[in-house]
């Protein structure tokens, strides 16, 4: 199945601080109590703001039309859920931009062909700030050249070389790929003893 | 050349290396529960799309599950939906389910070793992080979202990036007191909650070698809480005791050429790991979290750090978990009050955790204005609980025995905190609103921690409990 190339996305960012923000934050597991994704994003975030009483980003309309979602170290910790990353897409934000990732987070989002960058950690407080000065401006991230580039500067970002020719090559969508080679598939599994019954 | 356990269940599943570097993985054994599949299945009828290999996926349920009345239809009609939704997918596909008239039910991850279906040497994958669990088998077995349980129905494969091994040896002997959540809490207190990202764990050490296995599941378990996907135990004659016999595990003669190719499998000696730590597991002490992640705990006896002596860029973490808690720097762990005591989670609500529980509330009563509340991790644990009758342990001792589940641990049902409720949890994440209240607050430790404090009505360390083991 051929799926879009995605190389360069062009929008203005929502900043969110903090390290550590697990996916229970991100979407807490009340939301999950349904049999789809849809309307998860009403609830992004939504006991971090809260708490926030009104002063989280995403309560900001100065940033309703972000679409890049700029944090820090080891977002999206926790849970496997892929929830969190379906509550951000479908929120509208098309990448994320951090310090580091959780791995099962990083590769929910690949499989949504939603692209997670990183950066140094002086760059995402740079992108951060950036955002909070001028919620308006645009950033550019882009995946060919391995940069964002902000009204300010540009950024060096990095990407682990399968991710990042996953979607520029248009196969972040695994599932085409998986079954093309059905006949490996059954030869690999009649080797396992296990599946093969012991003998 | 010498290999790791992890290299040589890779290969064995490889089906090819593709064009994006990433290995095309065959999956073994896929766990599916109601929470994380029911959009999977969703995606694959849009496409089209198949289950390849019905029976090599089997099904629970145990997120949304009541833990009081498990009457069908249940009361909560969003997990009646989910339920309903499960069995449905797994009816047209042909999937294997144990739902709850099955006897077998419970928590996924307590579910696939008692039943013998976890076994060394496979690739493991539910969309659920916690699927670490398994690797104390010696099985290769990690969480994945929903668009790859839809991946893996589909092809029983995955796109995997390579992992790296990290061996983690617990040298020494554990004290009195101190259990398996304490040496995986040091661990994760030591190396971080993102010091595993990119690894898969080796634990090994005289401490590990001398575990149950039930006790290597509870630190497998964690390895997620400290950034690992996957974490294993090589397998060894503790292993191979606790799967003979078992409803899946192989029969007869079968299950000597099973135990051949099991043997085959542990880390070579002399091979190579990406890195290597060593802890003196004879110096820890029993631990409980005081902050919002797994790595911020303290042993019982030390106080809450004070954020003067540690570094700047550390401050922030440390006032804003200190602040959402409720606690104090510089203040001592012990005494801090609790409302809730929770026995429960696929971390630590197998068998020997209620027993190690119920000998610490033996002939106790639970503290006026704790509410405490034991749930077995399956029902088969409930059930040989009740036959040694560690249910009337409890119950005498003022705590509600429930039906499996995944329960408090996350809340998804009705049990949860209420308000900043603070609770003593023998569960695995201690995440802001984790246990379903917003503010509420829970502190991580042992069952039998769990249990001290539920009869003290207050954190207290369960080496001064005259029953601890």
């Amino acid at each position: 199945m051929s799926v879009e190339k995605i190389s360069r996305i062009t929008g203005p960012a929502l900043p969110v601080r903090g390290d550590n923000i697990d996916t229970d934050r991100i979407i807490p597991a009340r939301f999950l109590r349904s049999v789809s994704f849809e309307g998860l994003e009403h609830h992004l975030f939504e006991d971090d703001r809260r708490q926030a009483s009104g002063t989280h980003p995403l309560d900001n309309v100065a940033y309703a039309g972000a679409a890049l979602l700029v944090v820090n170290a080891n977002f999206g910790c926790g849970s496997s859920r892929e929830h969190a990353p379906q509550a951000i897409r479908r929120r509208g934000i098309r990448a994320v931009v951090g310090e580091s990732f959780s791995e099962i987070f990083f590769g929910n989002a690949v499989a949504l062909g939603m692209p997670c960058v990183t950066v140094s950690a002086a760059a995402a407080s740079q992108l951060q700030s950036g955002a909070e000065q001028d919620p308006a401006a645009e950033l550019t991230l882009d995946l060919e050249s391995m940069t964002i580039q902000s009204p300010r500067a540009r950024v060096p970002i990095e990407m682990p070389a399968a991710a990042r020719g996953a979607f520029l090559g248009g196969s972040w969508d695994a599932t085409g790929l998986l079954l093309e080679r059905y006949e490996d598939v059954r030869a690999v599994a009649g080797r396992l003893p296990y599946v093969s019954g012991w003998r | 050349m010498p290999s790791t356990l992890l290299q040589k269940v890779w290969d064995a599943h490889s089906v090819r290396k593709l064009p994006n570097g990433q290995t095309q993985l065959f999956v073994g054994l896929h766990l599916i529960h109601e929470v994380t599949s029911p959009q999977a299945f969703d995606m694959l009828r849009a496409r089209g799309g198949t289950v390849m290999f019905p029976e090599r996926t089997i099904a629970t349920v145990d997120h949304i599950v009541p833990t009081k009345d498990q009457r069908r239809p249940f009361l909560d009609v969003m997990a009646e939906d989910m339920l309903s939704a499960l069995e449905r997918n797994c009816r047209e596909a042909g999937i294997r389910m144990f739902d709850l008239a099955s006897g077998a039910q419970g928590i996924v991850h307590v579910v696939g070793p008692e039943l013998g279906l976890t076994q060394p040497g496979m690739t493991i994958a539910c969309g659920d992080s916690h699927t670490s669990t398994h690797g104390a088998f010696g099985a290769v077995a990690f969480g994945i979202g929903t668009s790859q349980v839809r991946d893996v129905l589909a092809s029983q494969c995955l796109a995997m990036d390579p992992l790296k091994v990290r061996r983690i040896t617990i040298s020494g002997r554990l004290a009195p007191g101190v259990y398996a959540k304490d040496v995986i809490l040091e661990i994760i207190r030591r190396l971080g909650v993102n010091g595993g990202v990119g690894y898969a764990y080796e634990y090994a050490g005289e401490i590990v070698d001398r575990m149950t296995m039930d006790e290597r599941m509870t630190i497998c378990n964690m390895s997620i809480e400290g950034g690992a996907r996957a974490g294993y135990v090589n397998p060894d004659d503790t292993t191979l005791a606790y799967l003979r016999g078992r409803r899946f595990a192989p029969q007869g003669d079968d299950f000597d050429r099973a135990a051949a190719w099991w043997r085959s499998l542990p880390s070579d000696p002399g091979a190579t790991f990406d890195d290597e730590v060593r802890i003196d597991g004879g110096s820890i002490r029993p631990t409980v979290t005081w902050g919002i992640n797994p790595g911020q705990s303290v042993y019982v006896d030390e106080t809450l750090p004070n954020p003067a002596s540690i570094p700047s860029a550390e401050r922030p973490a440390v006032e804003e978990a200190l602040q959402f808690m409720g606690l104090k720097h510089g203040a001592p762990i012990a005494g801090t009050r609790i409302d809730v005591a929770f026995v429960g989670s696929c971390t630590n609500a197998r068998l020997s955790d209620l027993r190690e529980a119920a000998r610490i509330v033996r002939g106790k009563h639970v503290a006026p204005n704790v509410k405490a509340l034991v749930v077995p991790g399956s029902q088969a644990v409930r059930d040989a609980a009740e036959r040694e009758g560690l249910h009337n342990l409890f119950i005498e001792a003022g705590f509600e025995w429930r039906g499996a589940g995944c329960s408090m641990c996350l809340a998804m049902n009705q049990d949860r905190l209420e308000g900043r409720e603070m609770c003593a949890s023998s569960s695995n994440r201690n995440f802001k609103g984790r246990q379903g209240s917003p503010v509420g607050r829970t502190l991580l430790m042992s069952p039998a921690m769990v249990a001290a404090a539920a009869v003290a009505g207050e954190i207290v360390d369960v080496r001064t409990f005259s029953d601890v083991r």
